[in-house]
């Protein structure tokens, strides 16, 4: 299963963590501090014994400014899970337009409902970008749709909020 | 700013992203941060906040906690959120709520009752981020609460609902099997739900199921061959697709899954071979994710009963992988080597050379990949180049996880492999002083056995030589100030127990040794400890055979010293031994007995020696012992078997004060185990000199050593005989066949001598590596040493050489089988060989090299390149000074030359292969220093 997926500029500063199996935050720090100064070799496969435990496994892509990486144990493919870092991509430059590093700050909740589309407990759910963005697409639609139902309603909201 | 969808942040947020952004020191970013979280938590707790503020708090929440500061303080505020009808609040809430808590969280109880509600929902999409959170919160305790209704989503018309009901199932499943064990059925059946998108996440869940158990899911191999060519022959929707890839990650699962079920089954592999073939043979290898297809095949392949045209097309992909440019296909291929070498051996000869540039590589994962893979092929044939290999890896590393790991598996290999104990000694000397504070204990201590017992047999000239060789090492690298503690009492034991055996060194010189141990590491007292003991050893030892002793004064001062210790441990040792040198030499050789470390150590538990004394106690009238059984048994009835004094809380009287012998057995042992000398088999000094002191502590260290010694039997069969004898056996008739085969050779060398001779210069990077491949495969080999020389007549001496290799060849094996056992499984490759790489011979191994390798490089003259003369001579100029440069990144020849002594071929193999690295021939290979700097 996939145990995990960062975001991380290339000055080291998380833009997106996720992780599948708990961890607390002090954790998810140290773990981000360490794979952000493993991320400049060669190769995209990263052997993760050492950060993350025995039999996990490392895939990073560059893109632009952002490092982003998957962690996962030896159930999924490392191959693979570097096509799914570009079905991720793939999939936020369509839902973004030119996705940019400031996008993805501030559109925070939806690089996780675009990641929730793709995996699930840590498993690969969706792998097409299309069918995802449709998903997205459909969620924002709704929530327009009651966000400004709840505008009319605000006043009594805010009577019992 | 980003502002599609709905996902509007407002102006303070980005503020707080730009400033965050902007700052220079990490404490600049932690004092923003801090202030940002006294503005949320006074605005979050104002009643009359609106949602839509609300909601962006709580994402600023989130992106605050990423950041690594605390935001408990809002977990309430995300729960009640989740409560919200408002989607998009709701989702904002659940969202917050599955980054922010554990399952086993307090506020989980609030969500779960929401959750149900959510999932009853008529929106899917309400729905479906209930079934999300499903998948992150939901534990153990809360499972039956929503199992129900997620299992009735199974059959919603949605299909995103069906899929991420399984999902959500699948992650209950994880956390507690037994509450879910009952509807595994289900997954079954969705796997012909007809929705491709449902069976794909279907095969997750199943995965695990069948990787826990896989004969319940044998009668689905059917299924699964099928789905899995449906789905290789596009008839899967368009939509599917993937780069042109059909479903590629429903492949991949099914293949990983096909892999579970056909291993060791040969019904069922058979109904795989077709489709395999197929997918391989149409995989497109331009592309990435056909490549992860082909690696799976690969996978399974190797995983499943073999099938011989299966693993020929496997051989060849691999080979694409490894010939690739890119290093992620080149990690693939090697971890695609790994699994399938463990079929069939031979198909890592094809590829030696691709390996080897591997291992030189700069990429610290490929690398690390690589040597998993020469620790999976190693046979007593390559051991000392791959061990050599990995411990100059693990010298160039700081990472102490793979340090530790490298280390380990180094030790694993030499105490498996070992082609001679003299090599033994050597590669766990470099272990030692290299990750020694690494290694485990353990090892410190076989390494003592082995040396102390030699290889269990009877020869004690061979036994007494490996002593005094290991005496010798010691003393080399004893004054080392930075030798790990759990090597320096190796050293002093050793230094101790043998150190004047062989009567090359005087005692005073072994002592000075010891003293200045005890002296330099003052910090350690277990390495003090060892010294002193050694100390009383050496002097025992002189006294016994009646030489004229006397303590070194600086000895005596170090004696003083730790008798005023801190540690009683030291306390003791120093005041024993000075009791000792009271004694008589005759007192002494008793207590003392010369190499008796291997000893079993009898011990009399009835105390029978102290009848006579129980005897003329008891005629003097004293009361007759009174067992501790029956003792407590007359005390209190109901508590026969109770001895502990706090389980009797209703006595009155504390009868347990008075019974005198038991406690001391206990009290004595835990010394007898947080003391490393004792954990050595060779506790005679301490239990040969206790008994005097009391009876009790007697037993305590007897049953302490006793323990120890049943451990250490268990690892002593990884030191038997048979991979070391066979090696012996086998090594005439492998030489044979090299022999005829070279001399087939021979012919076609003359005709083409001249032709090579001119080709020669424009060559230049593969003879190294080539050499090393021979030596770590036994596979096609290198070129000779001494090319420079390669004249005509050399080669007509050579040939002649190797016309008679044959006798020239048997008779240093029989010289050094004594020391040393010749590699055996060289040839099991059946080429005509560089094998004698690691071969070492006595009489004049060049002279057999040359002919050797001169010849069987015209096989491969034409497919690989070949070294030029000119530069060869070059290169064997300036490594002396070059090697300093360069410590790390080569095979060092001074680390290499204790241990290759008996290879020098080899050895220079290797120093050619880093010269050659060092002078930039080789474009693959770097510094992999540079790299290691740069990574901190």
């Amino acid at each position: 299963m996939i145990r995990a997926v960062l975001v991380i500029n290339n000055q080291g500063k998380p833009r997106l963590a996720k992780f599948y199996n708990y961890t607390p935050v002090e954790q998810q720090q140290q773990i981000i501090r360490t794979i952000y100064s493993v991320l400049c070799l060669q190769s995209n496969f990263i052997d993760g014994a050492s950060i993350f435990g025995q039999d996990t496994h490392l895939v990073y892509k560059l893109f632009a400014t952002l490092y982003f990486v998957f962690v996962f144990d030896s159930s999924e493919n490392e191959l693979a899970m570097f096509d799914l870092i570009q079905v991720y991509v793939e999939t936020l430059e369509k839902g973004f337009n030119n996705v940019c590093e400031l996008d993805i700050v501030l559109n925070y909740t939806k690089m996780h409902t675009i990641l929730n589309e793709m995996i699930l407990g840590g498993q690969v759910v969706e792998t097409n970008s299309q069918n995802i963005i449709q998903a997205v697409e459909e969620i924002s639609k709704l929530e327009k749709v009651t966000a400004a139902t709840k505008l009319i309603s605000k006043s009594a909201s805010i009577l019992w909020g | 700013m980003g502002s599609q969808g709905g996902f509007n942040q407002s102006k303070e947020f980005l503020d707080l992203v730009k400033s965050i952004g902007e700052t220079r020191s990490k404490s600049e970013e932690d004092r923003i941060i801090l202030n940002e979280i006294e503005t949320l938590k006074r605005r979050i707790n104002d009643p009359d906040i609106p949602k839509r503020k609300m909601k962006e708090y709580i994402i600023r929440l989130v992106y605050i906690e990423m950041l690594g500061h605390d935001a408990s303080f809002g977990y309430i505020h995300a729960v009640k959120m989740t409560h919200d009808d408002s989607l998009l609040v709701k989702r904002t809430g659940y969202l917050a709520v599955t980054l922010f808590l554990n399952e086993d969280h307090d506020l989980i109880i609030l969500i779960v009752n929401t959750i149900q509600k959510d999932l009853k929902s008529d929106n899917f999409l309400v729905v479906c981020a209930a079934l999300n959170a499903c998948c992150k919160l939901i534990n153990e305790e809360t499972v039956p609460a929503v199992i129900q209704q997620v299992v009735e989503l199974l059959g919603h018309q949605k299909e995103a609902v069906r899929k991420k009901a399984v999902m959500a199932l699948h992650s209950f499943h994880q956390r507690s099997p037994a509450s879910v064990n009952h509807l595994v059925l289900n997954f079954r059946k969705k796997l012909s739900d007809n929705d491709p998108g449902v069976m794909g996440a279907t095969l997750c869940p199943l995965y695990d199921l069948i990787a826990v158990d896989v004969t319940p899911y044998k009668d689905l191999v059917a299924s699964f061959v099928n789905i899995l060519k449906q789905v290789a022959e596009r008839r899967l929707p368009k939509t599917y697709d993937y780069h042109s890839t059909p479903a590629p990650f429903i492949q991949i699962k099914l293949l990983k899954i096909l892999a579970l079920l056909g291993s060791g089954d040969k019904k069922s592999s058979e109904q795989m071979y077709t489709v395999i073939g197929d997918i391989l043979r149409k995989s497109d290898t331009a592309s990435n994710i056909g490549n992860a297809i082909i690696f799976e095949c690969i996978c399974c392949i190797s995983s499943i009963q073999p099938s011989p045209k299966l693993l020929e097309s496997a051989a060849d992909a691999i080979a694409k992988f490894l010939k690739s440019d890119s290093h992620n296909l080149k990690y693939m291929g090697i971890d695609a080597l790994g699994r399938l070498i463990r079929i069939s051996p031979e198909i890592a000869e094809q590829h030696q050379l691709a390996v080897i540039d591997c291992l030189e590589d700069p990429d610290d994962t490929l690398k690390r990949k690589t040597f998993e893979l020469l620790y999976k092929m190693t046979k007593s044939s390559n051991v000392e180049v791959i061990v050599d290999r990995m411990i100059d890896y693990m010298i160039s590393i700081n990472d102490s996880h793979y340090k530790t790991e490298t280390a380990s598996r180094c030790v694993e290999l030499a105490e498996q492999f070992a082609p001679s104990n003299h090599w033994f000694i050597q590669t766990m000397n470099k272990v030692f002083q290299h990750a020694g504070d690494l290694v485990n204990p353990k090892v410190a201590h076989n390494l003592m056995r082995l040396i102390a017992e030699g290889f269990g047999e009877d020869d004690d000239a061979a036994d007494s030589q490996l002593r005094s060789s290991a005496v010798e090492s010691y003393l080399k690298i004893v004054d080392d100030p930075k030798l790990p503690s759990v090597f320096l009492q190796v050293i002093c034991w050793v230094l101790g127990e043998y150190g004047t055996a062989d009567g090359k060194y005087s005692a005073s010189y072994i002592s000075g040794k010891l003293c200045d141990v005890a002296e330099a590491h003052s910090g350690d007292d277990a390495v003090k400890a060892y010294a002193v003991t050694a100390l009383m050893k050496v002097y025992c030892f002189e006294k016994a055979a009646g030489r004229k002793t006397s303590l070194l004064p600086e000895c005596q001062s170090l004696l003083e010293e730790l008798s005023a210790s801190h540690s009683t441990d030291l306390q003791q040792r120093a005041y024993e031994f000075q009791a000792i040198l009271n004694l008589d030499a005759n007192a002494i050789e008793n207590i003392m007995p010369l190499d008796a470390s291997c000893e079993d150590i009898e011990i009399d538990k009835t105390l029978s020696f102290l009848d006579n004394y129980v005897q003329t106690a008891l005629e003097q009238g004293a009361e007759p012992y009174i067992s501790e059984n029956e003792r407590s048994g007359t005390l209190n009835i109901s508590n026969i078997t109770n001895r502990s004094p706090y389980e009797h809380p209703t006595h009155s009287l504390r009868f347990e004060a008075y019974e005198v012998p038991k406690p001391v057995v206990p009290t004595k042992l835990p010394p007898a185990d947080t003391y490393p000398t004792e954990l050595v088999p060779v506790s005679v000094p301490e239990s040969s000199y206790q008994p005097t002191l009391s009876s009790g502590p007697d037993v305590g260290s007897g049953s302490g050593s006793n323990e120890l010694r049943l451990r250490l039997d268990g690892v002593q069969k990884k030191w038997g005989k048979p991979a070391y004898s066979s090696s012996s056996s086998s090594s005439v008739s492998n030489f044979d066949s090299r022999t005829t085969a070279v001399n087939g050779a021979t012919q076609s060398d003359h005709v083409t001598a001249k032709s090579r001779e001119l080709r020669q210069p424009a060559v230049d990077v593969s003879e190294e590596k080539q050499k090393l491949a021979a030596s770590l495969f036994g596979g096609k080999t290198g070129k000779p040493e001494r090319k420079q020389s390669g004249s005509a007549v050399a080669h007509s001496k050579a040939s002649r050489t190797t016309n008679h290799g044959e006798d020239k060849v048997q008779q240093p094996t029989t010289v050094t089988t004594a020391v040393q056992s010749p590699p055996p499984d060289l040839l099991d490759l059946g080429e005509p060989t560089g094998a004698v790489n690691s071969y070492s011979s006595v009489a004049d191994p060049f002279k057999q090299l040359e002919g050797l390798l001169d010849l069987s490089q015209d096989g491969n003259a034409g497919t690989t390149s070949s070294s030029g003369p000119d530069l060869m001579a070059l290169y064997s100029e300036p490594s002396g000074q070059n090697q300093k440069d360069n410590m790390n990144s080569a095979p060092n020849p001074s680390n290499h030359a204790a241990s290759l002594s008996k290879g020098p071929n080899l050895k220079d193999a290797l120093d050619k292969d880093a010269l050659v690295r060092q002078m930039g021939v080789n474009p693959t290979s770097q510094n992999p220093n540079l790299f290691s700097d740069l990574l901190g």
